[in-house]
């Protein structure tokens, strides 16, 4: 298949930034969206110009590295799935495709379509662990926890900081991310005990960072390649509430 | 003694390692907090070491290549990860893990190392645990098993199809609780492109800031490597797009000896190129094999039809299939282990009956489990990877069997490492899959998430200390000193070179074509001519990557290309001493088949009177012959034997 | 407590907590309007009940602070999260992924602050106010009502203002409950279920006045 690209181009942080449209031929169906990328940029290289640059890792959506806004849908237009896992099939010869960067606040531009997402590294170093060293801990099967309990964490645990709910929230809120680690270990024995300072540590930092607020249009879970719930948000806000309350 | 000493501590197997704890020294808490310790990788091993030391007071900088330690590709681990701890009253124990996973490596891999392994993988999963990783249970609230390929007990705990990722959020949150505390500094985005040596101890690093292209300095008193395998050499394999064994490879380059290069593993399971536009393999879990039967058509004609869609593969009547792993192998059929099951896929494509437009896939079918089960079953177990292989192939595997084909997993190989994971240069160590310690020449499904981890949080923290205690009095390390000069410029002089050549192919074209030559010579079935012809080629290509390789933009600046070609450069390299290493293995074992070694029926034929070592290379400088060193193995406690999947 | 309010949480706190405070009195409201149907006498005692009772006499200034913190408060949010996106996407589809009134609550909610305003100059400055001023209210609010409602253009304009607090309801009710964490897997359903539910009988009640004053209109008793 052959198609039109319209590309956004930023040389650095600095730069303001364009769209550049590019064409590309032959493209199988069976490819992935970022080996038609591939192609174009090899494309790029053998015509003396510079490839353009995107963020791209495991190819197998469980790495998170890869993000773009593809016609405007985070990931594009497939559901529950990553771009590395998006397959041309999905789209028509002779499409034309519009290609963005995640645009928000707290994702500078670095180049191209590769963004900074530096601030997610930095919400889960407030708070989004359980404070234990290596060694002196009790066996595995000293605490039971329910099945269901474990299940529902693991819903949560399953995010792979991707950044598309932030990417597609009207309001660039960071909110399911936070949520989904907070309830993740909310839900567990070994979490619960520093539950309360770990919520309230990562709002105040995802407040700090320049993310919006949660209004609640659930974009955020319809994007997200996990699939992950925005039930997790509700717990967030409990946690934090409650903690709040007692301070 | 050679060269080459391994410090395995003496005594009975089971007590080696409770005596060397005993044995070595440790530093003081006042100390500790002078001393400098970088760690290069984020992965299990190095986010777990990196954590694990931060938390002892060493000051550590801990160095990755994407933008964020998490990306890290353990994360794309799926299946699970293995211990001892016998939940399942099934007779399991340290024995019995060790001796699985000696014989699943065939017998290449140091006892002291494995038995290790297997004793402090409880402590894994109950840190693990500590740190909150999910791992799925029973209704009871205690910690579910799964079974796996090579042992015959419930060994193995699981989050989902993600435990890596799991297990790697777990080690990437320690980590990050202590960059709070400040005890580790985290420089993502970094990419270490030499190690520096001062009076013949690693003492820094030299790295690139991705973001501006800025060359940096890192002083150090040690250096952890823990930058995964060298997969990638063979450009399309299920690793990571920005895997790959630079950093190892820079300090082979400056005297850390490479083991065991040749030994590859080749996953059986993976979704088959779709033509030359890929540029990345996708695993499909081993756990598929416990339903699902491989099979080829028998007839010729077959064949044409499916390859061209006239005929659906579910419209080929039962006696025209060849069920070839049942047919060869009664007693384990299906469930043979990985290199088996990959070479006996090779062995029918090759033959022609490879059922998609390339001729290189094979089909795994559910419908014989479906008929049996019920639909609803089998998505109970492999939902989330018939939906993945649907999203991915388009074919529904619920009524059309799935293509699979045999794909570059990981590599056993690695850097040369003592009992204490040093490297033959004081003060450079290895951990996880980029040493060579554990697995011999076949790992065992979910242990290598058990190794990285067990390196990370339960090995350096003690080994290292023992290296650092000698070395309380060395001040900050100077990164004024001229070896960080020399290195930084040579580092600056490769990256000129590569942007000076300006020539007509893309990184990606040469790595292609580098890949194509050690998949056809250096892949799952290798013989003395075919590796003979891959150094020969290797060498021609290197040549003209160094001449007409084109590198786009400049330098000081966000450039992926001069990334990748600084890791192709390496590869090229790499591939060659891969070629060489299999070229000196005259036998077969594990993932490494040298097709004039086989037994009659066609199995890996091992020659355990001369090869019964680890064939360590030691670098002579560029374009020069490497030198081999041999470590041998001594097997005090199990018993050598062929393995047999027959009866 | 400390930095609750300042938090973005916090702030979507007031907002829920105001919202569920003008639920309730919509319902009152609501079930106020709906004694239109026991004819003038029901519809005038309620009215004489509703501006000498005493509590409620207390609650209009509440209540007037709880729509004046609703809008002020949303006012702030919004302002706050435009900020979050500093360069906008040239593409953006968000059809697919969320609900229409759930991304246009601020609007939705500027529409019936709009028509809120005449609304209370037309019924409520007749009829509530004048007892708080001492003036003289309308003698018969049910003739005032009927009246009003004869006009077709008031009366359109009326159901567009109800139709905007539909939208907004549909959203409004079950993001109330998600906010103040009273919200899992199992409940997110079952509230917006309920908000569904809420906002149909909210709408169709006020609606239904209106429509009945001028079916009478049209075609008589």
């Amino acid at each position: 298949m052959n198609l039109k690209l319209k590309i956004w181009r930023q040389k650095d942080a600095h730069d303001k930034g364009r769209f550049e449209e590019y064409h590309v031929e032959n493209v199988s169906e069976g490819s992935s969206f970022l080996e038609m990328l591939d192609i174009l940029n090899n494309n790029l290289i053998h015509e003396g110009k510079e490839p353009i640059a995107f963020d791209h890792d495991c190819r197998e959506g469980i790495c998170g590295m890869c993000s773009l806004f593809i016609d405007g849908r985070a990931h594009g237009p497939d559901d529950d799935v990553t771009t590395c896992q998006l397959h041309m099939r999905k789209f028509k010869d002779g499409d034309t495709i519009t290609i963005e960067p995640w645009r928000s606040k707290a994702f500078p531009v670095i180049k191209d379509l590769v963004v900074d997402r530096s601030a997610y590294d930095k919400i889960l170093q407030a708070g989004g662990y359980v404070s234990v060293n290596t060694g002196g801990v009790p066996d595995a099967n000293a605490i039971p926890i329910p099945k269901k309990n474990a299940d529902e964490s693991m819903d949560a645990a399953a995010c792979i900081g991707c950044g598309a709910c932030v990417a597609t929230c009207k309001n660039g809120s960071a909110m399911l991310f936070v949520a989904a680690r907070v309830s993740s270990l909310a839900l567990l024995p070994q979490g619960k005990v520093e539950a309360a300072r770990r919520a309230k540590a990562m709002v105040a930092k995802m407040d700090e960072l320049g993310f919006g607020g949660c209004t609640n249009t659930g974009a955020c879970e319809a994007e997200c390649p996990k699939g992950i719930s925005i039930a997790h948000i509700a717990r967030l806000n409990r946690e934090f509430l409650c903690a709040k309350l007692k301070d | 003694m050679s060269i080459l000493d391994s410090k395995i501590p003496e005594g009975p197997l089971a007590q080696k390692w409770s005596k060397h704890k005993a044995d070595i020294k440790v530093v003081s808490p006042a100390n500790k907090r002078k001393l400098d310790v970088i760690v290069v990788g984020t992965g299990l091993a190095g986010a777990s070491a990196a954590a694990s030391l931060g938390e002892l007071g060493y000051n550590v900088k801990v160095f990755c290549i994407s933008d964020s330690p998490r990306r890290a590709h353990s994360i794309a681990a799926q299946g699970g990860i293995n211990a001892a701890k016998n939940y399942q009253n099934d007779n399991d124990s340290v024995y019995r893990l060790f001796y699985d996973t000696i014989k699943g490596g065939d017998y290449r891999a140091r006892e002291a190392n494995v038995y290790r392994l297997a004793e402090v993988s409880n402590s894994i999963i109950d840190q693990c645990v500590a740190q909150g990783v999910p791992f799925a249970r029973d209704y009871g609230g205690l910690l579910d098993n799964r079974s796996f390929g090579g042992a015959q007990v419930s060994r193995t705990f699981y989050a989902r199809g993600q435990t890596g990722q799991q297990l790697l959020l777990g080690a990437y949150a320690a980590l990050n609780r202590q960059i709070k505390k400040g005890s580790v500094k985290s420089y993502p985005r970094h990419e270490m492109l030499d190690v520096v040596l001062i009076d013949g101890k690693a003492r820094g690093i030299i790295t690139r800031n991705l973001v501006t292209g800025e060359i940096e300095r890192h002083g150090a008193h040690a250096v952890l490597i823990c930058s995964g395998g060298y997969g990638n050499v063979f450009f399309l394999s299920t690793n990571a797009m920005n895997s790959n064994g630079s950093a190892a490879w820079q300090c082979y380059k400056k005297g850390a000896m490479f083991a065991n290069p040749c030994f590859t593993q080749i996953h059986p399971t993976c979704i088959p190129k779709h033509g030359e536009q890929q540029s990345k393999l996708t695993l499909m879990s081993e756990s598929l094999r416990n339903d699902g039967r491989i099979w080829v058509p028998k007839k010729k004609e077959d064949v044409e039809a499916v390859r061209s869609g006239a005929k659906k593969p579910s419209q080929i009547p039962e006696e025209d299939r060849d069920y070839y792993l049942e047919r060869r192998y009664p007693a384990f059929g299906n469930l043979v282990p990985r290199d088996v099951a990959s070479r006996a896929a090779k062995e029918r494509c090759d033959a022609g009956f490879g059922v998609n437009e390339t001729g290189l896939a094979v089909f795994l079918d559910f419908s014989t489990a479906i008929a049996r089960l019920g639909k609803e079953v089998i998505a109970q177990r492999y939902g989330n990877l018939f939906q993945m292989y649907e999203k991915i192939v388009d074919v529904n595997p619920y009524e059309e069997p799935m293509m699979i084909y045999p794909a570059v997993h990981y590599t056993m190989g690695g850097i040369w490492v003592d009992y204490n994971l040093m490297t033959t240069i004081p003060g450079l160590y290895a951990l996880g899959e980029a040493n060579f310690s554990d697995h011999g020449a076949n790992r065992l499904g979910a242990s290598a998430l058990m190794q990285g981890l067990a390196d990370g949080y339960f090995v350096i923290p003690y080994t290292l200390g023992d290296y650092l205690s000698h070395d309380i009095q060395t001040p900050k390390i100077d990164t004024n000193h001229p070896a960080f000069a020399e290195a930084e410029k040579a580092v600056l002089d490769k990256i000129n070179k590569l942007f000076s050549i300006n020539g007509k192919r893309s990184v990606d074209d040469l790595h292609k074509a580098l890949g194509n030559i050690m998949w056809e010579y250096v892949g799952m079935a290798r013989t003395k001519e075919s590796l003979e012809k891959a150094i020969v080629e290797i060498q021609k290509l290197r040549k003209e990557f160094w001449t007409n390789v084109r590198v786009p933009g400049k330098e000081g600046e966000f450039n992926q290309e001069i990334e990748k070609a600084l890791r192709v450069a390496d590869f090229m390299e790499m591939g060659e001493l891969m070629a060489r290493d299999a070229l000196n293995r005259n036998e077969s074992c594990g993932g490494h088949f040298r097709e004039e070694f086989q037994t009659p029926e066609g199995e890996a034929l091992r020659d355990d009177d001369h090869y019964a070592y680890v064939a360590v290379w030691e670098y002579k400088g560029p374009d020069q012959e490497p030198e081999l060193h041999k470590e041998e193995l001594r097997f005090d406690t199990v018993h050598l034997a062929q393995r047999n999947y027959k009866d | 407590m400390s930095k609750l309010w300042s938090s973005s949480i916090g702030k979507k706190l007031v907002m829920s907590l105001s919202g569920l405070f003008l639920l309730v009195f919509l319902l009152v409201h609501l079930v106020a309007n709906l004694f239109f149907y026991g004819g003038p006498d029901a519809y005038n005692a309620m009215c004489e009940f509703m501006d000498t009772n005493p509590f409620i006499r207390i609650m209009v200034p509440v209540l007037a602070a709880g729509f004046i913190i609703h809008i002020a408060w949303a006012t702030a949010i919004t302002l706050k999260n435009q900020t979050a996106r500093p360069v906008k996407y040239k593409v953006q589809d968000l059809s697919k992924s969320s609900a229409w009134e759930s991304r246009n609550m601020y609007v939705l909610g500027i529409i019936v602050l709009g028509i809120l305003a005449w609304h209370l100059s037309d019924f409520w400055a007749h009829m509530q106010l004048q007892h708080f001023i001492g003036g003289q209210a309308v003698a018969s609010p049910y003739e005032l009502l009927v009246q009003t409602f004869a006009n077709p253009v008031i009366s359109v304009l009326y159901i567009v203002w109800i139709i905007a607090l539909w939208f907004h309801l549909r959203h409004g009710f079950w993001s109330a409950f998600q906010t103040i964490g009273l919200d899992n897997q199992i409940w997110i359903k079952r509230w917006k279920c309920a908000a569904k539910v809420y906002a149909f009988i909210v709408a169709a009640g006020f609606i239904s006045i209106p429509v009945a004053v001028l079916l009478i209109k049209c075609f008589g008793k």
